[in-house]
């Protein structure tokens, strides 16, 4: 391998690193000012505890060998020889993957804001990461449902969806926030977050390619893309609908956009990634009410955000998923001429990893319940998480 | 004695404080302060869910004056803090018992 596609992985990897700070600061800015901390710790929980797990034995479960079905094995155990072999591009891919593993479950954080206990949230995240993602990130990637034909580029189902699911799950068993819900305490940093995730998802998608040609080109151009579509979309509906445009509303578009072309990078091109990004920020918009009709208190909108974005992103591949533009192997979508076997596979994929994901969550989350509890009794609740459970304060005035 | 205190609008506080020194009030204390009355609060929207925030920034002036002075204070008031506008504020005086100034130990009329 040449040395310009190591590089081109070595910098993906770290910026998709900068992402779960940057997820840290988009959520706990819309959060409360009496519970940002505990959000910022638990999403830089996730890159202190999963990149070790990654290396130890996360990665040879998900990926050793990669003809394996259902699940790797314990072949890769710290790495074992894998590391070693040829030039540092399987190194430098399995740290670019342990990041991914690190900020997925950092995902579900948004969800369960301002009432899980720290310590339950520490437990969850290395059980989620070994049992929900390790195993749907195999079927996706050299697994089953690979190899049936669905795709997912950088990761709308096995990250996206599955997370979002898992926060649904979450907040079921979790229950509703108590008192009134406080509005976003600080919009600059929600602001910066959304920087930073935009900056750090070129590296999430167009370093997907693992080289640095012309995939990841395009890659890095439908994020771009999609990301801007998303945010302009959902601006547009929230300035005819409600009446102003929102610097919220903003950034949770440009969220959803990147999203929706999370699975799609690296197979659609042309108009396609503003396509899919403008319907994301639409759909995700409206998504976002669900919670206020069902009555689930997802508390930062992961589910409207994340779960709906990556389905509907993972769905439109079946549309616009173009092999020719790719010179790739893989089935055309139909505006391409395809039939309807991409999509079937798109929507079998992502329903197997709905199932298996919000059917693990709840068991990891019931058996906390009921030995060390996963929620915060009402006072600590009422006063903020952080100084109860972190003994710091945001902002001292 | 007397205290005045007046809840103005935070973007009068210039004003306030100029009029005030032209008229030859010498000292004031002021603190941000939050509150209702019948100018209410508003609504803000957030993913298109409305967030009512009751509590509306006000600024608190305080002065501690004579009394032969405080009709010329309320009208430098009236006349530098008014919009019109629902929401102007209030004033009210109140009876000061004593007064000391810490750096002498003066008290009375000589610590104003």
């Amino acid at each position: 391998m040449e040395s310009g596609n190591l590089s081109w992985i070595l910098i993906s990897a770290a910026m998709v690193l900068f992402m779960t700070p940057g997820l840290a600061l988009f959520y706990g800015g819309m959060d409360s000012r009496r519970n940002v901390l505990n959000m910022l710790m638990m999403n830089f929980y996730c890159v202190l505890i999963v990149p070790i797990l990654w290396v130890v034995i996360g990665y040879s479960l998900a990926q050793v060998p990669f003809e394996n079905d259902f699940l790797g094995s314990l072949d890769a155990f710290m790495l074992g020889d894998v590391a070693r072999a040829g030039d540092g591009t399987t190194l430098a891919t399995i740290a670019f993957l342990g990041m991914f593993a690190a900020i997925t479950p950092a995902l579900i954080s948004g969800a369960v804001a301002d009432r899980m206990k720290f310590s339950a949230w520490a437990i969850f995240v290395p059980i989620w990461v070994l049992v929900a993602y390790v195993p749907i990130f195999k079927w996706v990637y050299g697994g089953w449902l690979g190899q049936r034909g669905s795709l997912d580029f950088a990761g709308g189902t096995a990250i996206h969806v599955n997370a979002g699911i898992a926060a649904l799950a979450a907040v079921l068993l979790l229950g509703k926030r108590r008192g009134e819900v406080s509005p976003p305490h600080s919009m600059p940093l929600v602001m910066i977050g959304t920087g930073i995730l935009w900056f750090g998802w070129f590296g999430f998608n167009a370093g997907s390619a693992l080289a640095a040609n012309g995939i990841a080109a395009q890659a890095f151009m439908n994020t771009f893309l999609a990301g801007a579509a998303g945010g302009l979309l959902w601006v547009f509906v929230e300035w005819i609908r409600d009446g102003h445009p929102t610097n919220l509303g903003a950034a949770s578009g440009i969220v959803a956009g990147l999203v929706a072309i999370t699975p799609a990078a690296g197979y659609v091109s042309g108009a396609a990634p503003i396509a899919i990004g403008a319907i994301a920020g639409v759909v995700c918009c409206y998504a976002v009410r669900l919670k206020r009709k069902f009555g689930y208190d997802d508390a930062l909108d992961v589910v409207g955000v994340h779960f709906v974005g990556g389905i509907v992103g993972s769905l439109l591949i079946g549309f616009f998923a173009n092999p020719e533009f790719f010179e790739g192997e893989f089935e055309k979508g139909l505006f391409y001429g395809g039939d309807t076997g991409l999509l079937i596979e798109q929507a079998l994929a992502n329903g197997v990893a709905i199932v298996w994901s919000f059917i693990i969550t709840t068991a990891i989350l019931l058996a906390l319940k009921y030995t060390i509890g996963i929620r915060v009794d009402a006072e600590t609740e009422h006063n903020g998480l952080d100084l109860a459970l972190h003994r710091e304060t945001a902002y001292h005035d | 004695m007397k205290l005045i205190t007046a809840i103005v609008k935070p973007f009068k506080l210039d004003d306030v404080k100029n009029a005030l020194k032209a008229a030859g009030i010498t000292g004031i204390t002021v603190s941000e302060v939050k509150g209702f009355g019948r100018q209410g609060g508003h609504t803000e929207t957030y993913r298109g869910s409305e967030y009512q925030i009751d509590f509306v920034p006000k600024v608190k002036v305080e002065i501690v004056i004579s009394p032969d002075m405080v009709d010329t204070a309320i009208d430098t008031l009236l006349q530098a803090a008014a919009t019109g506008k629902i929401g102007d504020g209030k004033i009210w005086v109140t009876e000061v018992e004593t007064i000391v100034r810490i750096r002498t130990g003066e008290r009375g009329a000589d610590a104003l």
